[in-house]
């Protein structure tokens, strides 16, 4: 078994589209919905958490890219700007999941994106407007 | 055997002074013993970076033709008000101003993307900064309104000049209350599910020194990534905090007013900060030399962070209607990554950046290694624990 974070966007077509119940029913896998909204322009935005076998979660994201759904990694949607992180450290104390993280020897920050759920709540605790979310542009 | 500030600036002359950051001192403390490490070492680096709201610059535009008196007039830097009551060309922006145009806290938490701190570090990165001015016209100065670009490298005088910076000690900031909140401490999550704290601990200027005993007016300091002084006592200097068994105070105590050139700053040690909910501030790398001229100086500046201490205080209640503490912890425990409070684990967060810190004591350290940084003789103290000056509340006197 092996999971993997993914952001969906669906074009305003596909919006009223079984596709995720298809994605989990016919490639067997688990999800955990992370993230789910649909713009005001009516493209569907999808943060899940994908769980299976290797073959599967391949076949899976073959299918959505098929259905016409653009797929990308998370860690690929969520970034700091290095040069605007002080290495503060403020947002360690809200990270619910640890991906945001002071190493004890440098006392620099690290985020550790596989780590990530993109809830965000970094975005809003950074004094200096460093840590970033691609997804919703 | 006692050192004086003349033997030790000689030595780096020399270059013959042992220089050290106060992280390093504490390691040679426990390995020498702090007898030995004073007659040793000549000069310690301290450091801090982090926000500090009460900071501000001040210029002198240049006088355009025709002349203008902004005196009494208004003055826009990016869309920042500058306070403008001084002579026709003389501006003055502080950290926490914002454009009036700025939504604030009306769509709450407010984001306060770009204020007065933003402006300082945008000029100091060298970037064109927008002025706008208005003014009401005189004999002398009749021109009303002026509209243009200027950059640092071309207006006359641009000053750092910081009311109060440098806190000695800062509470560590929770929230009691069931709703999130926001605050200069950042976010604070509701139910003790967080905890701020503001200081760079065993390298914060003050913790060093806790007694004032060698930083005082005329302290020649790395300010901004470049030169400053300590000018003034800052503002709510409160020495008479109580101390802990090591001399140091376990509240925030002591303060300093700093000043220096903002031409020969660095973008990377002034930056503009924006607190969600709370307004814009500016961080600012402060770095002071700490010279050994005797065993007692040295063995507070070993002083680490498992020996300062300081109180944990609510934000939700505590805090705007003046309370007490929910208890004390030192700065080990709080750059371990959490706290215990109640029984209940709590995850900690840093306002101020240790790691800049660091870099800031070591950028010091070399350049008065290389001879060019000497250190100066306070030409006043700052007012001692024992000197009664304080910090009062407002005496409120409504008006009606």
């Amino acid at each position: 078994m092996i999971s993997s974070k993914v952001v969906l966007k669906f074009p305003p077509e596909l919006v009223d589209q079984p596709i995720t119940s298809r994605l989990v029913k016919e490639h067997n896998l688990n999800f955990n919905i992370l993230k789910a909204q649909i713009s005001p322009k009516e493209d569907g935005l999808l943060v899940l958490e994908l769980e299976g076998e290797k073959v599967d979660l391949e076949g899976g994201l073959a299918f959505l890219e098929k259905a016409g759904v653009k797929v990308s990694p998370l860690s690929l949607e969520i970034g700091r700007d290095e040069e605007r992180c002080t290495d503060c450290s403020v947002c360690t104390g809200i990270c619910p999941t640890g991906a945001l993280i002071v190493d004890q020897v440098t006392r620099k920050v690290n985020f550790l994106e596989e780590k990530c759920i993109a809830c965000e709540f970094c975005l809003k605790a950074c004094p200096y407007q460093a840590m970033r979310v691609k997804f919703y542009s | 055997m006692a050192k004086t500030i003349a033997e030790i600036n000689d030595k780096i002359r020399k270059g013959k002074a042992v220089v050290v950051s106060a992280e390093e001192l504490i390691d040679i403390v426990e390995e020498k013993g702090v007898a030995k490490a004073a007659t040793e070492i000549d000069v310690v680096t301290t450091a801090t970076f982090g926000p500090m709201c009460s900071s501000g610059a001040y210029f002198n535009v240049g006088h355009s033709n025709p002349k203008i008196k902004i005196g009494g007039g208004s003055a826009y830097l990016n869309d920042v008000p500058a306070y403008s009551g001084f002579a026709a060309v003389d501006i003055y922006i502080g950290a926490t101003a914002l454009p009036d145009d700025d939504p604030r806290n009306r769509v709450y938490p407010g984001k306060f993307a770009y204020g007065g701190g933003h402006v300082i570090h945008d000029l100091v990165a060298g970037r064109d900064v927008e002025l706008k001015a208005t003014a009401y016209g005189t004999d002398c100065y009749p021109r009303k309104k002026l509209d243009t670009w200027i950059n640092i490298k071309d207006i006359n005088e641009a000053v750092l000049f910081n009311p109060r910076n440098a806190y000695q000690n800062y509470n560590v900031a929770v929230n009691l209350s069931d709703k999130a909140i926001y605050t200069y401490m950042g976010v604070l999550l509701p139910k003790l599910g967080n905890a701020n704290y503001c200081s760079a601990g065993q390298l914060s200027p003050l913790l060093k020194d806790p007694y004032y005993r060698t930083i005082g007016i005329g302290t020649k300091i790395f300010l901004g990534g470049g030169v400053g002084y300590v000018v003034w006592q800052g503002t709510q200097h409160n020495p008479g905090i109580p101390r802990n068994d090591k001399g140091v105070p376990v509240a925030p105590a002591g303060t300093l007013a700093v000043m220096g050139d903002l031409k020969g700053m660095k973008p990377e040690w002034l930056v503009g900060v924006s607190m969600q909910g709370y307004g814009t501030s500016l961080s600012i790398g402060i770095g002071v030399p700490i010279p050994i001229l005797n065993e007692e100086i040295c063995r507070f500046a070993a002083l680490k962070d498992e020996d300062l201490w300081t109180k944990i205080v609510d934000y939700s209640e505590a805090y705007p209607k003046g309370g007490g503490s929910l208890g004390e912890v030192n700065y080990a425990d709080l750059k371990s990554g959490k706290i215990t409070l109640d029984g209940k684990e709590i995850r900690t967060g840093g306002i101020s950046s240790y790691s800049k810190a660091v870099e800031i004591a070591n950028l010091l350290k070399e350049s008065i290694e290389k001879k060019e940084f000497f250190l100066t003789e306070p030409v006043a103290y700052l007012p001692s624990p024992e000197s009664g000056y304080g910090f009062k509340p407002l005496n409120e006197r409504p008006l009606a």
